[in-house]
């Protein structure tokens, strides 16, 4: 076997090991999970954990590279960087659970009701949320963002909106393919309400795909905020922030100093990962169609 | 070929409704959402000023009016004028700023296709195997990888640690070539000019990995997907059986058909290209119209960034268009 190929093998059979005679789903799964679990635990604990004040400047401290005292070193301010990291994962954790949150609510609600009372109205509201999923998410998240303001409430709400479409679409997809379909037809006929349709015949069956694209969206939108932040939008200074210490430790590159910038960037790059690698396993072990064929 | 005709017609008028939809998107956005005073010079400015502001955009006429008002003159090709730096249209900025991201975009945009194709390819033929995982792992790797960090990362060890590659800008100063497309590389080749040439390439490496790895992954994964589908069709045992080369099978027979859904996703990813062009043209100092959006926004240019995205709205819909219309000439099954 040529060389090159080793390290792959050697981290696959890594995996492998991690969940024996499972496929190497449930490692992509376990590995998520315990990345986003971790991150979150950071997030709750943080004013137990963190060494230091992540606000506080110290400026005989500036851009002190990592030593015992300081792990990850300070930025341009003398603030300890690990602290930030810290306290940052406050701020995407609250983001990110809230407009996932707020999207599937009223993505889910919207694609129920407009798959299924159908004509005009869905059309209509078929098209603005095509036209919104077909514009690029980052540069809409950027001008909603711009239009309300900083805060975590504003900046919920422009991912919210930005997210809305896809469970619009996906829940809206499959009351059209089921609203035809035998039982839908029966409990119709024995009298059954629309509202009572809608939540107790077509809802659950929307349930199981529900994990899969909140991970999914959850990654996606971890990556949406941090481009906000790094362009300054969103969060306002001095609230630690990944994206946002990554453009200001970014200024300092040139000359340099390298962490003030790496370990935030680092931090958003684990965090999506541990949201897509939990989806995508999920959905593999959930949609074992896919396996079979993949 | 009359059918043909009517198809892209067809699809043209169906695009109508679309950008009508878009642009009243970003109408809404800013000047629903959110209130234009506040975000162009704060709330706390001079009741003068904050009066001059809103006769400068017509905010002081009922809402409708205002939205016919932007409809129209955006009919005209009026996107309005800056509201920094004497006033100049926004059209004639964004077009000075084009050429700058349509190369970054065009070299990107292969990178990634023919990085996400060869190794959705590879992986697919080594199924199951420890390649074939990590290439699946690479693809969702890809994707979690937020574009100013592996550009930074670039930075890091190509330019300042390096010192190989330029870490910012297009070209070095005063290495321009006479412009004629606005693309540095081609201008420089068209003017045989070795010496821009080689400065628009070099500053172009870091930037164009940095977005085409971003981009790649999803082609990797896609193709690999279609590949192994594919790879179990009667055809491709047929083609085997024949004694054709596995080259000839892979590349002749079974990629050509697994194109089709590459295709759609290379439309569909056209809007992250867009996205993703914004962060690395931030990140790498490019000149293009995503660090020229992020500017204006710091700025407050309210006018320019409002023209700006209805600027995008109208470039994304008009790419849907074309790959629709690219996809007739492929594959003559498709009709709608």
């Amino acid at each position: 076997m040529a060389p090159r190929l080793s390290i792959s093998k050697l981290i696959v059979s890594g995996l492998r090991k991690l969940s024996p005679r499972r496929g190497i789903e449930y490692s992509f799964t376990l590995i998520g999970f315990t990345i986003i679990a971790i991150i979150a635990l950071m997030a709750l604990l943080a004013p137990f954990i963190a060494p230091y004040d992540p606000i506080e400047q110290n400026v005989g401290m500036r851009l002190t590279s990592p030593n015992a005292k300081f792990i990850m070193g300070t930025d341009n301010l003398g603030r300890d960087i690990f602290s930030r990291i810290i306290y940052g994962s406050r701020i995407v954790m609250h983001v990110t659970l809230l407009s996932m949150a707020l999207s599937s609510l009223i993505g889910v609600s919207l694609g129920l009701l407009s798959g299924y009372v159908g004509g005009k109205p869905d059309s209509v509201l078929s098209l603005i949320m095509d036209s919104m999923y077909a514009f690029p998410s980052v540069i809409l998240a950027i001008i909603i963002a711009y239009m309300l303001g900083p805060g975590i409430l504003p900046t919920s709400i422009s991912l919210t909106v930005v997210y809305i479409p896809t469970y619009f679409r996906m829940v809206r997809g499959y009351v059209l393919s089921i609203k035809e379909s035998l039982f839908i037809e029966a409990a119709r006929a024995t009298g059954a309400k629309g509202r009572t349709i809608i939540f107790k015949y077509i809802f659950p069956n929307v349930i199981p795909s529900l994990p899969i694209v909140l991970s999914i969206n959850a990654a996606d939108a971890v990556l949406t905020l941090a481009a906000l932040t790094f362009l300054g939008l969103g969060i306002a200074a001095p609230t630690p922030d990944w994206g946002f210490d990554l453009k200001k430790g970014h200024e300092f590159l040139a000359a340099k100093f390298w962490w003030p910038s790496t370990f935030p960037g680092l931090m958003i790059v684990l965090l999506t990962l541990g949201f897509s690698l939990f989806g995508e396993g999920l959905n593999e072990i959930l949609n074992p169609r896919l396996r079979e064929g993949v | 070929m009359v059918s043909l005709r009517v198809y892209i017609i067809r699809r043209i008028l169906l695009a109508i409704p679309m950008i009508l939809t878009l642009i009243s998107i970003v109408f809404v956005v800013m000047r629903v959402a959110g209130d234009p005073v506040s975000a162009t010079i704060g709330l706390h400015a001079p009741p003068a000023q904050i009066e001059r502001l809103k006769e400068r955009l017509g905010l002081n006429k009922p809402l409708y009016i205002q939205y016919l008002d932007y409809i129209w003159q955006l009919l005209h090709g009026n996107l309005g004028r800056s509201m920094i730096w004497g006033e100049r249209p926004v059209l004639t900025e964004i077009l000075e700023h084009l050429p700058a991201t349509l190369e970054l975009s065009i070299w990107a945009f292969t990178l990634s296709v023919l990085i996400g194709i060869f190794s959705g390819v590879f992986s697919a033929r080594k199924h199951r195997k420890a390649t074939d995982h990590a290439f699946r792992l690479y693809g969702i790797v890809t994707y979690a990888l937020f574009i100013p960090w592996i550009g930074l990362i670039l930075q890091l060890v190509f330019g300042v640690h390096l010192g190989w590659l330029p870490i910012s800008g297009r070209i070095d100063t005063g290495m321009e070539p006479q412009t004629i497309t606005g693309l540095y590389v081609l201008d420089s080749i068209l003017t045989l000019n070795i010496y821009s040439l080689v400065s628009s390439l070099r500053h172009l490496v870091l930037p164009t990995v940095t977005l085409g790895i971003y981009l790649s992954g999803i082609f990797t994964r896609l193709t690999r997907s279609n590949m192994l589908e594919v790879l179990g069709k009667d055809y491709i045992s047929a083609a085997r059986a024949r004694g054709l080369s596995e080259r000839t099978v892979i590349y002749k027979h079974a990629l050509k058909n697994a194109f089709i859904p590459i295709l759609t996703m290379m439309g569909l990813q056209f809007a992250a290209l867009l996205g993703g062009a914004v962060l690395t043209e931030t990140t790498f100092s490019w000149m293009g119209m995503g660090r020229f959006l992020f500017e204006r926004i710091s700025y407050r240019d309210f006018t320019t960034v409002q023209g700006t995205i209805v600027f995008f709205a109208l470039f994304v819909v008009m790419i849907s268009l074309l790959v629709d219309v690219i996809y007739v000439y492929i594959d003559p099954r498709i009709r709608y």
